[in-house]
C-alpha cells in the first residue's frame, strides 16, 4: 500500500491581483507550443511558463512540493501533459476548489493526486506559499502547519484504486484488462 | 426508479445490465469509437507500446487516427508525430484519416461513425461536440485513449444531468453562435462544471445540424461533460443515411427523468454577441466593444467551419472587400465542406473579396499550422476558445461568422446589419 498522507511545501497559485487564480486552463499550464513533447521527463521545465506571473516556476519549484489553485483547475484541452508535466516536476498534491472534467481524468489515470477542496477561495487567506500542508487522501483532511486543520475530499473509490495501483495501466491489469 | 436522462440511456446501453446508473457511479463503459489526433497521437502510441508491446488493439475496425490540428504539418516535431502513429497504425491495420481529411470531431459525423446513442473517445476536448448529433463524445488524455486502444472500454463516472431551456426566439443578424454565447454568458466557465446538458426549446429545435455542432462544441467552455441536443427528424435522418442503419434507438430521457438544476435562458431579443479576452465566458454584446480597430479575422474550427457558416460569410462580403489592413482566413472543417464550397461559387466569392483560403482541418485555432497572431495583434475568430496564447500572442474576440464578416469588411468591431 502507498503512504496517502503526504506532506510539501505551498505554492499558491495567485493571480497579478493576489487572489487564488480561478480557471487556470491547460494552455497556461502547459502550452501548446510543446504539445509535440512525448517525453514525460521533458514536460517539467514548462510547467505554469504560460500562466501570468508563474513563468518560472518550475525552476523554483522542488519535488515533494503541492500546489493550490482556485476552482476549474485544468479547464480546456485534453492534453496529458498538464498533468503530467507536474508529475515530471515530483509535484506531491495538487489541492484545488474544482477541476475541469478531462483534467480530473487524467491525473486520477496518471496517479497525480488531486485533491477537491470546496470553498477554498473563502478561505484561501489562511494559507501562504512556503507554508507546510499536509494531506490525507483518504479522510480528505487537510493540516497546515502541522496545527490548523482543514476538510477537503477524500479521494473517490477509483481514484484511490489507480492511485495504488500507480497509473491506469496497472489498475487494468489488476483487473484483468 | 425514477427516469432516465439522455446521458444515462446512453450509458446503460453501454455497460453491464447490472450496473447502476446513477449519478456520481463509477461504470465500465464500452466505447464504439476510439480515436486520436495527431496532437497526443505520438503519445498514445508510446503509452501503448511501452504496456502493450507488439499486442494487438482490441478492434481494428473501431480504432482510428484522424489528423486535424497541424495539417500537413509545419514544423519537424508534428510531421515525426505523425509519421510515428502512421507507420504504427500501419502495422496494427488501424485506419487513418490523414491530413487531408479534416476536424476529427466532424470527419466521424460525415463518415457515419457517429450516430445517435454511440460512445466515442479521441484526444480531442472538444468530441463532446457529438452531444449535437445525440451521441456521446469526450476528449481524453493519451494514457486513457490507449487503454481504451487496448480495451474497447474506460471507466467513467456518471455526471449528474442538468437541463438548460431556451425560451423565445431569435432573429437574423443573430445565429447559433449568439445563442451559444448567451448560453455561456449566463452558465459561465463553471455553470456545467462535471455536468451533461440537455438543451430543450424551441430555439433549440430549430437549430440544423450545424448549430447544434456551434453549440455543443461550447459546452467544454461551459464546464460541462457532454451537451446533447435531442435529434429532430432531419438529424436522424442524416444520421441514418451517413451510417447505412435503418434503426436508430431513440435515446430521448424519459419524463420523470431527474435534472441536478434547469436554468431557463430567454433570447427574445437577442442581439449580437462576443466574447472578449481572456476566456470565452466574458460575454458582452458587440456594440459595448464596437469601433475597436482589428487586424485579422479567423474564419473556421469545429465550431463555426462549416459550409453555412461559410455561405453565411459569402452572402455579406459578396462583391466587396476585406479591409486592406485585415489578414481574413478561411478554414473549412472538412474535405467535404471544402468541396461544397468550391461547387457553390461559395469558396470563389470569399477569394473575391480577398480572403486566404486554407486546406481543411483545425487552422489558426490552437496555434495549428497557420493565422498566429502577434503581440498587440486584435483577432476576431469564429472558433471555439480565447484564452491568452490560445490562437497566438494577440487578443482574440469570439464571435458567429456573420459578425467577423462585417468586422472583416470594416477593419473594425462592427455590429451586423440585418439584410
Amino acid at each position: 500500500m502507498k503512504e496517502t498522507t503526504v506532506k510539501g511545501r505551498l505554492w499558491i497559485l495567485t493571480n497579478p491581483a493576489g487572489k487564488l487564480y480561478d480557471d487556470i486552463d491547460t494552455d497556461m499550464i502547459f502550452h501548446n507550443r510543446y504539445l509535440h513533447i512525448t517525453d514525460v521527463a521533458e514536460m517539467g521545465q514548462y510547467a505554469l511558463d504560460n500562466l501570468v506571473g508563474w513563468k518560472n516556476f518550475a525552476r523554483k519549484a522542488q519535488a515533494g512540493d503541492v500546489i493550490m489553485a482556485g476552482p476549474n483547475f485544468g479547464s480546456g484541452s485534453s492534453r496529458q501533459q498538464a498533468v503530467d508535466c507536474f508529475r515530471a516536476l515530483g509535484i506531491n498534491a495538487v489541492i484545488a476548489e474544482s477541476f475541469g472534467a478531462i483534467y480530473k481524468r487524467n491525473a486520477i489515470n496518471s496517479g497525480l493526486p488531486i485533491v477537491t477542496m470546496p470553498g477554498l477561495s473563502k478561505i484561501a487567506g489562511e494559507f501562504a506559499t512556503g507554508d507546510e500542508l499536509a494531506v490525507d487522501f483518504a479522510t480528505g483532511e487537510v493540516v497546515l502547519n502541522g496545527e490548523k486543520r482543514f476538510q477537503a475530499e477524500p479521494f473517490s473509490g477509483v481514484q484511490m484504486d489507480i492511485y495504488q495501483a500507480g497509473d491506469l495501466f496497472a489498475y487494468g491489469e489488476s483487473l484483468g484488462a | 426508479m425514477a427516469g432516465q436522462t439522455i446521458i444515462e440511456k446512453i450509458f446503460a446501453a453501454h455497460t453491464a445490465a447490472d450496473a447502476s446508473v446513477e449519478p456520481g457511479s463509477i461504470i465500465w463503459l464500452d466505447l464504439d469509437v476510439r480515436t486520436a489526433r495527431d496532437f497526443a497521437g505520438a503519445n498514445v502510441v508510446k503509452n501503448y507500446q511501452t504496456h502493450y508491446g507488439e499486442t494487438p488493439v482490441a478492434d481494428k475496425t473501431k480504432t482510428f487516427f484522424t489528423f486535424d490540428l497541424v495539417v500537413p504539418p509545419s514544423n519537424i516535431p508534428y510531421a515525426n508525430n505523425q509519421q510515428v502513429c502512421r507507420t504504427w497504425a500501419r502495422e496494427q491495420g488501424v485506419g487513418v484519416y490523414d491530413v487531408n481529411a479534416g476536424i476529427g470531431s466532424h470527419v466521424v459525423v460525415e463518415e457515419g461513425l457517429a450516430y445517435p446513442g454511440v460512445t466515442l473517445v479521441g484526444t480531442d476536448s472538444h468530441l463532446n461536440i457529438l452531444g449535437a448529433i445525440g451521441a456521446f463524445g469526450q476528449g481524453m488524455g493519451d494514457q486513457d485513449i490507449a487503454f481504451a486502444f487496448k480495451t474497447g472500454r474506460t471507466w467513467f463516472e456518471v455526471p449528474p444531468t442538468m437541463k438548460v431551456v431556451v425560451k423565445g426566439e431569435y432573429q437574423y443578424p443573430c445565429t447559433a453562435r449568439d445563442l451559444t454565447l448567451a448560453i455561456l454568458d449566463k452558465l459561465g466557465s463553471k455553470g456545467a462544471l462535471g455536468r451533461a446538458i440537455e438543451f430543450y426549446g424551441p430555439a433549440i429545435e430549430a437549430l440544423d445540424l450545424p448549430g447544434r455542432i456551434t453549440l455543443a462544441s461550447q459546452v467544454t467552455e461551459m464546464g460541462g461533460i457532454v451537451g446533447f441536443i435531442p435529434p429532430s427528424e432531419e438529424v436522424l435522418a442524416y444520421a441514418r443515411q451517413q451510417s447505412g442503419r435503418a434503426d436508430i434507438p431513440s435515446f430521448a430521457a424519459d419524463p420523470d427523468a431527474e435534472y441536478v438544476e434547469t436554468v431557463v435562458v430567454d433570447v427574445s431579443g437577442l442581439e449580437p454577441l462576443i466574447a472578449c479576452p481572456p476566456n470565452p465566458a466574458n460575454v458582452v454584446p458587440v456594440r459595448e466593444v464596437a469601433g475597436r480597430r482589428i487586424d485579422s479575422v479567423f474564419f473556421g474550427s469545429c465550431t463555426n467551419g462549416r459550409f453555412e457558416d461559410f455561405a453565411a460569410v459569402a452572402e455579406i462580403v459578396q462583391g466587396k472587400r476585406v479591409a486592406p489592413w485585415v489578414m481574413a482566413t478561411v478554414v473549412p472543417a472538412t474535405r467535404e465542406v471544402y468541396q461544397q464550397m468550391l461547387r457553390s461559387g461559395v469558396l470563389q466569392t470569399l477569394f473575391d473579396a480577398g480572403f486566404i483560403i486554407s486546406n481543411p482541418g483545425c487552422g489558426g485555432c490552437a496555434s495549428g499550422h497557420l493565422g498566429m497572431t502577434g503581440v498587440g495583434q486584435v483577432n476576431i475568430s469564429t472558433s471555439n476558445r480565447n484564452f491568452p496564447g490560445k490562437q497566438g500572442a494577440g487578443d482574440t474576440y469570439l464571435a458567429s461568422p456573420v459578425t467577423a464578416a462585417w468586422c472583416a469588411l470594416k477593419g473594425e468591431i462592427t455590429v451586423p446589419e440585418a439584410s
